[in-house]
This record gives structure tokens, C-alpha cells and sequence, in this order.
């Protein structure tokens, strides 16, 4: 079992959570990831390492309530204790030899951005950072990346925090203004990471990408997580998850995604039903 | 005076048309008659060919002499001298390519049915027999096994009664490998393994789950950690695919996946979270027990119609009679001597069909199975709304990328030392699918014994 030692809530429906994990925390890497399972009868599901702290043996969490796995989850509290917590998972970033970087966060894939950024920072490489958000009140760790970045932009959807437009405006800005790249990290959604790969494939800055595929076991067992990249099949558990996102095809990978939404959905509005029912009774 | 009837004595088994549409186990168990009955037509034979079978020689005349007597206690004792998992093995292993193709009596007739008694055994034990043996005295030594499957757990097994301290560790949140997330309940029930790992348990076993070694501790780390060999019973869990058009669609999974979906993750009880397509025509590629079972699973999920797309003929077939013959009769159709050479899906992604070339065959190659050549404009379509790959795994690669000092062939199979199983770095050893690629579980269990023997040597020799 795996204690929950921290819990907190980033915005209304995402939540940071800090695990007691000794061994992995010792080898956690940018960019790796962990499974987690909740209970005996829950899913096992992927989480990319938020952060880590190797003296005090822990590893940080951020995840999106978006399924009846993160709802389970986020029903737990500090000190409450997870099942199962698998990792250090997959390739670690390869983010050496370079001179300058953007790093682009898309929602909660702020929380995998983040550490790219602060990997970076550390190496002593210039860091831009873009993050995108819907609205004013879903921005997450503006302050942790801040600290990370030569320059911090926030992005809103609906212009709620002043800045309306989309991360790839930004970017685009940025390059135009000779913000001279030699290389861009993209998170988040897979329409997003998309629209940056189209743009920076116009610049020819090498771009790598986090992609986040269901899996089962992590290890290349199940090869649920294959995606098709610069032609060839890859296992995002461990020839991943970064790629470079101009091979990605990420068509393929988005359909991937949907294959059990509508069971998703379902058992989500039931979890989401029978939460409501518990606090009626409460 | 010996049972002289040719024919072995049937095993009862749910009706097929019943289990096609359960997941509890298909064969049922001898009773006491029967088991007596099939006992007696042992012929004792004194030069013992069945043994000789039997990749853990197993002294089956003795075990089936007391059956024969009814002292069943005595039986088990005397399968348990050299096979750890008896239970399992009764059920899973293929014994008309092993022991039982050696029995005297399968030259008029049946042979005795070795397999069936063993399972009658070894059942018998799990409910009535004493506990075992106290824990073995400690010797102070440290070994640690890599991998909870057969292999593994039968040299953890065997190293723990000479007195060693053995940790097991698994990647995944249950301990079994292969029979756990591979083999259905219907075929080898969970339960059976939980006890076969429950006594491992009781004889000072630790296993320790959610570890992934290479990721989380590297080989170096773990002797480091005061562990004075390893034995790397990984197994083959790197999935093949064909590498043809359309295998990234939509309801196209490995075997691994599906199969570890509804064995050990449970998609099929409504009270587990896991979710899987409820297919409706399904094309199962292959031709091995793992294709049989995916097949028999998908029935049991509900799809009206299942296939088996297999390249050769059924005599070319790497699956167990027994599976095989259970496949049919579940209404499984068998599409011989059609290969894939494409999947066709909709705009969605999902999978809708499934093209195939027919296939004749030609000379033997080099496994001494006549080889496959397609026929010419043979090509057609099904409708599919599911394709299961079951074209075989290759050894996973975690251990030897990320450790310094072990090499692998071209296949990815780990080297090792014929005599001793020792890899080509001192103290690690290696067995089962690791080193062979794909195989069955008693040759894994087998691996298992004879490193653990190899690694008693090596480190009683350290000593002196």
C-alpha cells in the first residue's frame, strides 16, 4: 500500500496528490511515468510523474477527475492509501545538447510540462514556457512555472485572464519575434500537440511530445499502448512516451483514445451518481 | 490384475453448449471410482517411459501405484518430490506430446490418462491433505527470483526448501505470470494458483509485487542489497504483431491484452471496472493454445461468431488435442490454411473486416512443419467487428536493456549456459520463455528446477 501523504485540489477538477514511494522516487526521471490502481477491482491506469522528492522517498501526482478511476481517486484523502503505485514507467526525456527551449503545456498536461520545464531549467537551457488553459479559473502551477521559465505566458480560450488565444499563437509570436528554438516540448491534448507539431514542422524545431495511450501493464505486456510512429509501430510504455511529434501519427492515436468512451462515460455518470447519493445520505 | 480396457476413462465436463457461455472451469475432475478405475490400467512398467517425458520427471508409476491404493497423501508427496505445482500441471501441460505419449498402454489404445490423475491428486490435497512440510531450516543465503510464473515460482520454490532466502519479485499487482493475466479460469481456475502461491508463501517465500526490475531496482542494486544470485524467469511478454495494414484499428488486440483484460483484470464480472469491446464476429490469428483460449474467451463474452485464422493445417496446429477438440465443440470455427493480409476498418477506426489469402502447403521448413505458401487471387473478406493476434511473444527486453553484462540472441531469447542455465554474467541465471522464446508451462517449470540446483551449486561453492 502506498500512503497518501499530501492532497491538493489545483482547480475544480484537478488534484495534486504526494505518494509515499520510496524506491521510485529514488529513480523517478522527467518524463517517466507510473500506473496506479485504487482498489482490488479498479483499473489499472497510466500517470505521468509530476515531480519527485528522492530525501523525503515520495512522488507527486496531478491528475484530471475525467473517468470513474480519477473520481475513485479523488475520493481518497491524505493518508488513505492506494493499492498499488507502479514505476519508475518508460524512457525518461532525452533533453540534452540543446540551447534553447520552449516548453507548451496544454491544461492539465501543465502537470507534465512542468517538470520538462524545470528538467531543463536545471541543465542550465533557457526555458520558455506556454501554457493554455480554457478559462481563468482552471490555470494550474502558474507560480511553479513561473520559477522554471526565462519567460512564462498564459493563454486563456476565453481571454478570461487577459491573454485570449490559443498556445500555438503564442508560440508563433514567440518564433516570430526570433525567440530562436532549437527545441519545443508539447503536452496535453492530442489536438494541441497536433496544431504545435504543424507549426513547428514550418520551422523545423525538433518537437517532442508526451503521449498518454491506454495501457495495461506498462511494461510492453499488453501492447494496448502502440501507436504509429514515423511509420513504424512503437509501445508508448517503453519506447515512449516521448516521440518526436513530427513522426506521431497522431490521427490513429486520437481514435486509439475513444475505444471505450461510451463505457467510460457510462460507468463515470454512474460513479458520479452514486457519489451524489453518498452525500445526500451524509 | 490391471484395468485392461483400451480406453481412458472419460473426464465429466460441463456440456458445451452450457460453458460456452460461463467462465467456470470446462473439465470437471475424476471422482474416486473413476480415478481407482483409471489408476488400474497402469501397467507399472519397470523400465518407466512415461518418466522419461516428463520434463521434471515426475516418478508417475510410483504416484499412480498409490492412487491405486488409495493412499493419496502418499501420492501427492510422491508428485510433489519433483513438480511444484501439480494442480496446475494436471491441467495445462500437454501430456499427449509428453509423459502420456511414452505410455506402454497408447500403443493398443489410450494411454492412461497421467494427466488426469495428477490433477485428481493434487485436487484431492487442496482439500483434504495435511499442511506441508515446516519452514526449511535458514542457511543465510539471499537469492532473488525475477518473475512470478511458472518457472519462477518453481525455482523460488525449490531454493526455499534448501533453506534459502528467496524474495520473488513481479511486475504486475498478482503473483502467477502467465497463470494469473494468460491462461482463463475455465481452464485453469484462479484460485488453484492462489493456493500453489499461498504454500510457496508458508515455506517463507516473500513475494513482492508492483516491481518492476530494471525500472525500479536495477540487477546491479539488487546485489548490492546482499542478494547472491538471480534467476531471470521473465517469461516472453513483448506481443508480435503481423505488421500488416490495420492492426492499429479499433477492437484489434494482442492476445496479451485481451486476455489479461478478462483474466486477470476480470472485464467479464459487472462488479470489475475493467472495460473490453463486446464483440459480436470475431477473427482469432493463430494457432497455439493462447489462439484457443482467446477464441474460447471471446465465445464466453457473447460473440455469435468466433474464428480461428490459422496459416497451416489443423495437423500443424502447436495447441493441446484436448484444446483444440473443447474449441470445437464450443462452436469455434476453424479456417484453416488462411492467412491475414489485411484489416479494413470504418471511418470511426473501428475494425469491420478482415481480408485473408488462402494457403497451400509445401515443403517441410526448418521446425519440420510444412511451410505455408499463398494461393494466387484466393483473397476474400470477413466480417469482423474484433481481431485477436495470437502469432506468439518474444522474450521482454526490461531485464537485459537496462542491465550491463547480459546478452541475447537475435530473437531476443537471453544466452545461457546449457549446463548450468547461468547467463553470460556471473550469479544471474535464466530460464523459461526468457531463454527459449514461447513455450509451455512444465518445460518453464523445468528451467526453474534446474537453475535452482545450478545456483545451490554456485553459491555453496563461493563458500569453500
Amino acid at each position: 500500500m502506498f500512503r497518501i501523504v499530501e492532497k491538493e485540489a489545483l482547480n475544480p477538477s484537478v488534484s495534486k496528490m504526494v505518494i509515499e514511494a520510496p524506491f521510485i522516487a529514488k529513480k523517478a526521471k522527467a518524463g517517466q511515468f507510473i500506473i496506479l490502481r485504487v482498489n482490488e477491482h479498479g483499473e489499472r491506469i497510466p500517470l505521468t510523474i509530476a515531480d519527485y522528492d528522492r530525501e523525503q522517498g515520495t512522488v507527486t501526482i496531478i491528475y484530471q477527475k475525467v473517468g470513474k478511476t480519477t473520481m475513485l481517486l479523488d475520493q481518497l484523502k491524505e493518508n488513505d492509501a492506494l493499492l498499488d503505485f507502479i514505476g519508475p514507467l518508460g524512457k525518461a526525456s532525452e533533453l540534452e545538447g540543446y540551447r534553447k527551449a520552449a516548453v507548451i503545456g496544454g491544461g492539465a498536461g501543465c502537470a507534465i510540462a512542468y517538470p520538462q520545464a524545470k528538467a531543463l531549467h536545471g541543465m542550465g537551457i533557457p526555458v520558455d514556457v506556454i501554457a493554455g488553459f480554457r478559462s481563468k479559473d482552471l490555470i494550474i502551477l502558474e507560480e511553479e512555472m513561473k520559477a522554471v521559465s526565462h519567460r512564462l505566458t498564459v493563454m486563456t480560450d476565453d481571454g478570461s485572464n487577459g491573454n485570449k488565444g490559443f498556445v500555438t499563437d503564442a508560440l508563433r509570436d514567440n518564433i516570430q519575434a526570433g525567440a530562436d528554438y532549437d527545441l519545443v516540448v508539447a503536452i496535453g491534448p492530442i489536438p494541441m500537440m497536433r496544431a504545435v507539431c504543424d507549426l513547428t514542422r514550418d520551422y523545423q524545431i525538433k518537437t517532442i511530445v508526451s503521449m498518454n495511450p491506454i495501457m495495461i501493464d506498462g511494461t510492453g505486456m499488453c501492447g494496448g499502448c502502440r501507436l504509429t510512429v514515423g511509420g513504424k509501430t512503437k509501445f508508448a510504455c517503453v519506447d515512449g512516451p516521448d516521440f518526436d511529434g513530427h513522426e506521431v501519427d497522431f490521427d490513429e492515436a486520437m481514435k486509439r483514445l475513444r475505444i471505450y468512451k461510451d463505457e467510460e462515460q457510462r460507468e463515470a455518470r454512474e460513479e458520479n451518481c452514486r457519489l451524489m447519493r453518498g452525500a445526500e445520505h451524509a | 490384475m490391471p484395468n485392461m480396457t483400451p480406453k481412458k476413462t472419460p473426464m465429466p465436463e460441463q456440456a458445451p453448449k452450457v460453458r460456452n457461455k460461463n467462465f467456470e472451469e470446462v473439465t470437471l475432475g475424476y471422482t474416486d471410482e473413476m480415478a481407482l478405475q483409471e489408476a488400474q490400467r497402469c501397467l507399472n512398467c519397470k523400465h518407466k517411459p512415461c518418466v522419461s517425458g516428463c520434463p521434471v520427471n515426475v516418478p508417475i508409476p510410483e504416484f499412480i501405484h498409490r492412487v491405486a491404493e488409495g493412499d493419496l497423501e502418499g501420492a501427492y508427496r510422491t508428485i510433489k518430490s519433483t513438480n511444484s505445482l501439480p494442480a496446475v500441471c494436471g491441467r495445462v501441460c500437454p501430456q499427449e506430446r509428453q509423459c502420456e505419449s511414452k505410455c506402454v498402454r497408447s500403443i493398443k489404445g489410450d494411454s492412461v490418462g497421467i494427466g488426469r490423475l495428477e490433477r485428481y491428486v493434487a485436487d484431492w490435497f487442496m482439500e483434504h491433505g495435511k499442511a506441508e512440510e515446516a519452514k526449511p531450516k535458514p542457511n543465510g543465503h539471499k537469492v532473488a527470483v525475477l518473475g512470478s510464473g511458472p518457472s519462477g515460482l518453481t525455482c523460488a520454490g525449490d531454493l526455499a526448501k534448501l533453506g534459502y532466502e528467496v524474495t520473488v519479485f513481479e511486475a504486475l499487482h498478482s503473483p502467477g505470470g502467465v497463470l494469473m493475466y494468460g491462461i482463463p479460469e475455465f481452464r485453469l481456475p484462479k484460485k488453484i494458483v492462489q493456493k500453489e502461491i499461498d504454500q510457496l508463501r508458508q515455506m517463507g517465500v516473500t513475494i513482492d509485487t508492483d516491481m518492476v526490475i530494471g525500472k525500479v531496482l536495477s540487477v546491479d542494486e539488487l546485489f548490492e542489497l546482499g542478494y547472491e544470485a538471480l534467476y531471470v524467469g521473465t517469461g516472453a511478454g513483448l506481443p508480435r504483431f503481423m505488421n500488416i495494414p490495420g492492426e492499429g484499428l479499433l477492437g484489434v488486440y494482442s492476445a496479451n491484452e485481451f486476455l489479461t483484460r478478462i483474466n486477470l483484470m476480470k472485464a467479464y464480472l459487472d462488479d470489475y471496472d475493467t472495460p473490453i469491446i463486446k464483440p459480436r464476429r470475431v477473427a482469432v490469428i493463430g494457432g497455439g493454445n493462447v489462439a484457443m483460449d482467446a477464441a474460447r474467451c471471446a465465445k464466453r463474452l457473447g460473440a455469435e461468431e468466433v474464428s480461428i485464422l490459422y496459416r497451416r493445417s489443423e495437423a500443424e496446429m502447436p495447441a493441446r488435442n484436448e484444446e483444440i477438440h473443447h474449441a470445437k465443440e464450443e462452436g469455434i470455427t476453424f479456417r484453416l490454411l488462411n492467412n491475414p493480409v489485411q484489416i479494413l476498418g470504418d471511418e470511426q477506426g473501428n475494425v469491420n473486416q478482415i481480408e485473408c489469402v488462402e494457403m497451400e502447403l509445401g515443403e517441410p521448413d526448418a521446425s519440420g512443419r510444412r511451410s505455408p505458401k499463398e494461393k494466387e487471387g484466393s483473397n476474400f473478406r470477413l466480417d469482423v467487428d474484433c481481431v485477436v493476434v495470437a502469432i506468439g511473444n518474444s522474450p521482454n527486453p526490461l531485464i537485459r536493456s537496462t542491465t550491463h553484462g547480459i546478452e541475447a540472441n537475435q530473437r531476443g531469447c537471453l544466452i545461457v549456459d546449457d549446463d548450468t542455465l547461468q547467463t553470460t554474467r556471473q550469479g544471474v541465471y535464466a530460464g523459461g520463455d526468457a531463454v527459449t522464446g514461447a513455450a509451455t508451462v512444465i518445460l518453464a517449470m523445468g528451467a526453474g528446477k534446474h537453475a535452482a540446483r545450478s545456483i545451490d551449486e554456485f553459491i555453496q561453492s563461493k563458500q569453500k
